[in-house]
Parts: structure tokens; C-alpha cells; sequence
């Protein structure tokens, strides 16, 4: 067994809390709750990239790091909650998919991603090979909950979730260029959706954001 | 402006953002399509320019080789064409208050946008640039197939929405996975990215990961390019946007992702001890032919329908690419261009058609050719030519992808026929109750722009009797590019 540095520790030990929140999020099943978790899956993600940017001496990474604190733990949140509010559904999320085979279905990608990444990266560098398993996790368990939750709010939040994966995966790449730009990107993209969502007013021309009341209309009727 | 200071790259890119941006301040509906035009007019014959001058040095971020500057003159000229018949379809939208004056300079700011991203994708030298082009087409997409803000309309928004984005999110992991293979050996920073570097240290990079990293972009702009099971997204978001839209979305964006493809097909082909994307590109190429082949026979809606001729033609066009070899690959390359062409020809008859009628109900279009000969005969050659009739040109590239499988793998070469032929008669059976008998409908006169349609449809016919030289040349050396 061989010995890890302390800053391999922390990077593994913050990664690792990703996939955890990221479970956390499959069986939250009321919207503010699972909000609140995702507030915390991106606070995590931003101690993570901060650290990146300190132990790899990046200085622009911690612009990312900003991007995750500033608006995918605050400002996104607080603005789905009061979407959540105006829409009046703070009801009960209907998961598609109980929580039980949902959790045993993160069990297998979790699994599946760690076999596959350390399988094939056999001689990369330790840290950034598991940074890359870890971030293939989180994008995998975003992935479960968009599947597996009807409710355009939570697909939303399930794929904010996915994209702080790729923002883990990104940043752990040493020296990769490009990163803070696609961050940015991605905020842009979320940003669109969010008011998507608002502008939209899906609540009035669907009178739910329920997307599978979305499913009852389509092109063409059978 | 100085004659020799003239940069066509830089031109095929600002002058579709700069339009955009102007053309989101200007109010007036016939000054701005009018601009619109103009816009894409002015960055065709710059993406033409760029036979003429030297090429630019692959730089950080720029490139321009003979595999892209095919579809960046093919994406400006369809750009151009579209523009057309926007002018006069857009018109008949504000007339009967589907669109309002707002939305229509939001719209023609998004057109503009959207070229700016698709002709990006198509120059950038850098994976990451790449990438981010490709987002912003798909995002202006999304905008453009909402636009009515029906139910319908934002339904397959949503949904073009978020499988688009699970696709841009694989296609992220699998050009970080690529950083990752590159670093070792390209070293650190700006230099992993850049597509010309990467080409050329392919062979040393980590097989394994690359190939991981190869089937999460396959599976990521494979998304966008509407391989089955990946496309759910592509009828709806065909059927309930603008029509102008739909037949940039055939035309010009799948080929867009499906350049991305290309682009590292050739990356992993330069590596031999990578797996090869051959079987992969096959079976889903395959796969979405016979798949939309038998969807064809269940639409009812008239974009719709064409809509799964696209995912078809996709599957036929991957397949070619995934036998590889200079002989399919020519025809995979010709297919792509013959398809862009006619298909968005259809659309613009499609267009006009259902805005006369009303509808876009199959059942409730009737005898074309009697009510509306000019529209009526568009309609009826753009399908013969899409389902692969002589002497049109997709009979030449389907007969190429057909010859040259038949000569490699016989069992392949049988399905691919039998979904051909299967996809032919649901097209024969549609048309036939579409263009012949009794009109039914609104026979009202059409105030359509025919020249978009009659210029693509009569390119499709040179292309089909006879290709010159010069393009054959051309195109048969790209193919060899893509090994």
C-alpha cells in the first residue's frame, strides 16, 4: 500500500463527498429539501476546485471555484426556490422509480464507473485517475436522478448535479485549458434553463411543471 | 478596408455575429429579413473566398483543411438559401399573428447566432472550442423550436433541451478523457487541445483511454447527429419549430455534430492499438436506418415524417463512414452533401404547403399537383431524390455506400438494402397521397419563394448525372483523409 500525501487526501476526501451528496440527492422526494442538498453538492464542488487550483498552483481556477460558491450554491438555489414558491409546487417529488432500486441502480453505475476508469487508466497519474472515476460517478448519479424524477425542477437540479461532475472531471485534469471558459458556458446554460423554466411559464401552459403532464400531448395522437 | 488585409475565416465568423447583434436592435420586419439575407449572402461568398487564398497556418484555435472547408461553403450556402425562403415564410407567420414583431428580430438575431456557432464548430482547431461552438448552436436551436410557445412547440423544447444537454455533457467528458490521453505525451496545457497537435502524437497516446474517451463522444454528439436510440429529441423539435428551422436542423446541424465525429474518427484512427470506431459507427448506423425505416410508415404529421427520413439518412451516412475505406468514405462525404441539399429543399416545399393548407396533417393534404403544380412537382422530385431514385444524387451515393459494402461484408449490405427499400415505400406511399388526386384543403394561391428549392434540387441533379472532375478529385483525396 503506498503512502498518500495530505493533499492527496483532502482532493480524494472532497471528491469522494460529491459522490455521497450526489446519493444523497436520489431519495430526497421534497423539492426545498432536495435543493437545499444540491446547494451543498456545489458547495463541496467549490472547496474541491479551490483546493485544485491551490495544490496545482492554478490562480484561474479559483474563478471556477467563485462560479460554483457564487451561483450554483446561492444563486440558483434561492431563485428555484422562489420559482418552486410562485409555481406552488412544493409538493412531493413522484419519483419515477422508487427509492430502493434507484439507490441500488447508483450502486452499479458507482461501481461501474470505478471499474471501468481504473481499468483503462492503469498508468495515469493516481490523483487525477481518481478524480476521474469520482466525477464519472457524478455524472452518472446526475445522470439516475434526471431519469429517474418526472418534475422539471428536479430534472433541472439533476443536471446541475451532472454538471458539477464534469466540472470535477475538468478541473482534475492537470493543467487542462479551457476550463473556467466552459464554466462559464455551463453557467450560461443553466442560467437559460432556469429562466426557461420561469419565462416559459410552464406552470400556465402545462398547469404543472410535471413533465410527464408534458407526455399527454403529442404530435400526433395514436 | 485594405483588399489583402481581407480574412475570409475571420469574415465566415463576425459577420454572422455582428449581424446578429445588429439585427437584434433593429425593429421592422422587412428591413431585418431583408438583413438577414444580406448576412448570410455576404458570408457565403466569404466562405467561397476561402478556395481562393492561401490557407491560414493551423493555428491555436483556427484551421482550415480540405475536409472542413467542404461543409463550411455547403453550411453558408444552405445558410444563404434558408434565409430566402425565411424571408417569405416568416412573412406568412406575422400575417396570420403566429409570430409577433418581437419575436421575429429575437428570431433573426438567434438565425445569425446560429451560423456564428455552426461555422465556429466547423474552423476551430481545438477540441474545447469545438465543443463550446456546437453548445451555442444547439442553445439558439432550442430557442428557435420553442418560438410559437404552443404546447407542443415548448414540449419539444424541453425535451430537445435536455437530452441535448446529457449529450453536450457526455461530449465534455469524453474531450477531457482526450486532454487526459494527450498529456503525457503533448505536455500540459493549450497544446492537448489542438486538434492538428493531436493528430499528429495520436499514436502514442493511451489506447484505452482514448477509447473510452471515443465512446463517450460517440455517444455525446451522437446525440445531437439523431442516432437511434439517441434521438427522441429530433421529430418533435423538427415538427413544432419554424419550418426554416427545421430544414437548418436536417440540413446544416446534424452535420455539424457529425463533423465532430469525423474529427476524431480520424484522431483514433491514427492511433493502431485504439479499438477501432468501425463496428461501433456500423451497428448504429444500421440500427437507426431500419429503426426510422419502419417509423416512417407511422407518421402522420408531414415534418415529422421527414424529420425520421433524416435520422435515416444519418444511419446510412454513419454506416458509410464506419466501413471506412476511400470508396465509402467518398460516398458517406457525397451522401452528407446530397442529403443537406435535398432535404432542405423538401422543407422549404413542406413549408409553404402546410402554411397554405393549414396543417400539417398528412391525411389532410391532398392532390399537390393539381391545387399547386409549382410547390406540388418541388415536393415530388425532393422525395424521389431523398428516397434515392435515379438520377438524382443520392441514388449515386446510396448505390456507392450499397457497391462497396456488398463487395466487403454481404450480410451488412443486406440490411442496409432491406431498410433502403423498406424506407422507399413508406416515402412512395405518403407522396402519393400527398401530390396526386383530388385536392383537398385550402387550394389558395402560394406566395412562395421557389428559387431556395428549385437551386437545390437542380444541384442534386447535376451532382446525380454528372460530377466534375475537379469535385470528384477533391472529394475522393478527403476521403482518403479519413482513412
Amino acid at each position: 500500500m503506498q503512502m498518500h500525501s495530505l493533499e492527496f487526501d483532502i482532493s480524494h476526501a472532497l471528491a469522494g463527498g460529491l459522490v455521497l451528496i450526489s446519493f444523497m440527492m436520489l431519495y430526497q422526494d421534497r423539492l426545498y429539501s432536495l435543493l437545499n442538498v444540491f446547494a451543498l453538492h456545489a458547495l463541496v464542488l467549490a472547496l474541491s476546485v479551490a483546493w485544485q487550483a491551490f495544490i496545482q498552483n492554478a490562480p484561474h481556477l479559483y474563478v471556477t471555484a467563485a462560479i460554483a460558491l457564487v451561483f450554483k450554491a446561492i444563486v440558483i438555489p434561492v431563485a428555484l426556490h422562489r420559482i418552486i414558491k410562485q409555481l406552488g409546487i412544493h409538493r412531493d417529488i413522484e419519483s419515477a422509480v422508487g427509492i430502493g432500486p434507484t439507490m441500488l441502480a447508483g450502486m452499479g453505475l458507482v461501481a461501474l464507473s470505478m471499474v471501468l476508469i481504473l481499468r483503462v487508466t492503469a498508468e495515469a497519474d493516481p490523483l487525477a485517475r481518481e478524480d476521474i472515476a469520482f466525477a464519472l460517478s457524478v455524472v452518472l448519479l446526475g445522470l439516475l436522478v434526471m431519469v429517474t424524477r418526472r418534475n422539471a425542477v428536479s430534472q433541472v437540479v439533476g443536471f446541475m448535479s451532472l454538471e458539477n461532475g464534469l466540472v470535477l472531471a475538468a478541473t482534475g485534469a492537470k493543467g487542462m485549458p479551457l476550463v473556467v471558459e466552459i464554466s462559464v458556458a455551463f453557467s450560461i446554460l443553466i442560467a437559460f434553463i432556469v429562466i426557461g423554466i420561469f419565462l416559459f411559464r410552464i406552470r400556465e401552459r402545462f398547469d404543472s411543471v410535471d413533465v410527464s403532464a408534458l407526455d399527454d400531448y403529442r404530435g400526433e395522437r395514436r | 478596408m485594405n483588399p489583402h488585409s481581407f480574412d475570409p475565416v475571420a469574415a465566415v465568423l463576425l459577420i454572422p455575429i455582428g449581424s446578429a447583434a445588429l439585427l437584434a436592435m433593429l425593429p421592422g420586419y422587412r428591413l431585418t429579413a431583408r438583413l438577414n439575407v444580406v448576412a448570410s449572402l455576404a458570408t457565403f461568398l466569404s466562405a467561397l473566398l476561402l478556395f481562393v487564398i492561401e490557407r491560414p497556418q493551423p493555428g491555436p484555435y483556427v484551421l482550415v483543411d480540405d475536409l472542413n472547408i467542404v461543409f463550411i461553403v455547403l453550411n453558408t450556402f444552405v445558410g444563404f438559401t434558408t434565409s430566402i425562403f425565411s424571408a417569405s415564410y416568416i412573412a406568412h407567420e406575422l400575417e396570420t399573428g403566429r409570430l409577433t414583431p418581437v419575436y421575429l428580430r429575437f428570431y433573426h438575431a438567434m438565425y445569425q447566432t446560429m451560423m456564428f456557432g455552426m461555422n465556429l464548430a466547423f474552423v476551430s482547431n481545438n477540441i474545447g472550442l469545438m465543443w463550446v461552438a456546437v453548445e451555442i448552436a444547439t442553445l439558439t436551436t432550442v430557442l428557435m423550436v420553442g418560438i410559437y410557445r404552443t404546447h407542443a412547440a415548448l414540449e419539444a423544447a424541453w425535451k430537445y433541451f435536455i437530452l441535448g444537454s446529457v449529450g453536450i455533457a457526455f461530449a465534455l467528458f469524453g474531450t477531457i478523457l482526450v486532454y487526459m490521453a494527450a498529456r503525457p505525451v503533448v505536455g500540459e496545457g493549450q497544446d492537448g487541445m489542438i486538434w492538428t497537435a493531436l493528430v499528429e502524437h495520436s499514436q502514442a497516446f493511451d489506447p484505452a483511454l482514448l477509447n473510452v474517451a471515443f465512446i463517450f463522444l460517440f455517444l455525446g454528439y451522437g446525440t445531437k447527429v439523431g442516432l437511434a436510440p439517441l434521438h427522441a429529441w429530433l421529430p418533435d423539435a423538427h415538427a413544432e419549430g419554424p419550418t426554416p428551422i427545421s430544414a437548418v436542423l436536417s440540413g446544416l446541424l446534424l452535420n455539424v455534430a457529425l463533423y465532430a465525429l469525423l474529427r476524431f474518427k480520424i484522431l483514433l484512427a491514427a492511433n493502431p492499438a485504439a479499438i477501432a470506431p468501425g463496428p461501433l459507427m456500423v451497428t448504429m448506423g444500421l440500427l437507426s436506418l431500419v429503426f426510422a425505416a419502419f417509423m416512417l410508415y407511422r407518421r402522420r404529421d408531414i415534418k415529422r415524417l421527414f424529420a425520421y427520413s433524416s435520422i435515416e439518412h444519418m444511419g446510412i451516412i454513419v454506416f458509410a463512414f464506419g466501413m471506412g475505406g476511400p470508396l465509402a468514405n467518398f460516398a458517406g462525404l457525397l451522401h452528407m452533401v446530397m442529403h443537406s441539399l435535398t432535404k432542405s429543399a423538401i422543407f422549404y416545399a413542406v413549408g409553404h404547403i402546410s402554411q397554405i393548407k393549414g396543417t400539417q396533417r398528412i391525411s389532410r393534404i391532398r392532390g399537390l399537383t393539381v391545387s399547386h403544380p409549382a410547390l406540388g412537382w418541388g415536393l415530388v422530385t425532393g422525395v424521389v431524390a431523398i428516397a434515392g431514385l435515379p438520377p438524382l444524387g443520392i441514388f449515386m451515393s446510396e448505390f456507392l455506400v450499397v457497391s462497396s459494402t456488398f463487395a466487403r461484408q454481404p450480410l451488412l449490405a443486406i440490411v442496409l438494402v432491406l431498410g433502403l427499400l423498406l424506407a422507399f415505400g413508406a416515402l412512395t406511399l405518403r407522396l402519393t397521397s400527398v401530390a396526386f388526386g383530388e385536392p383537398r384543403g385550402s387550394t389558395k394561391p402560394a406566395e412562395a419563394s421557389y428559387v431556395p428549392m428549385f437551386a437545390h434540387l437542380a444541384l442534386v441533379l447535376m451532382a446525380g448525372i454528372y460530377l466534375p472532375a475537379p469535385l470528384v478529385v477533391w472529394f475522393q483525396h478527403v476521403a482518403r483523409l479519413l482513412g
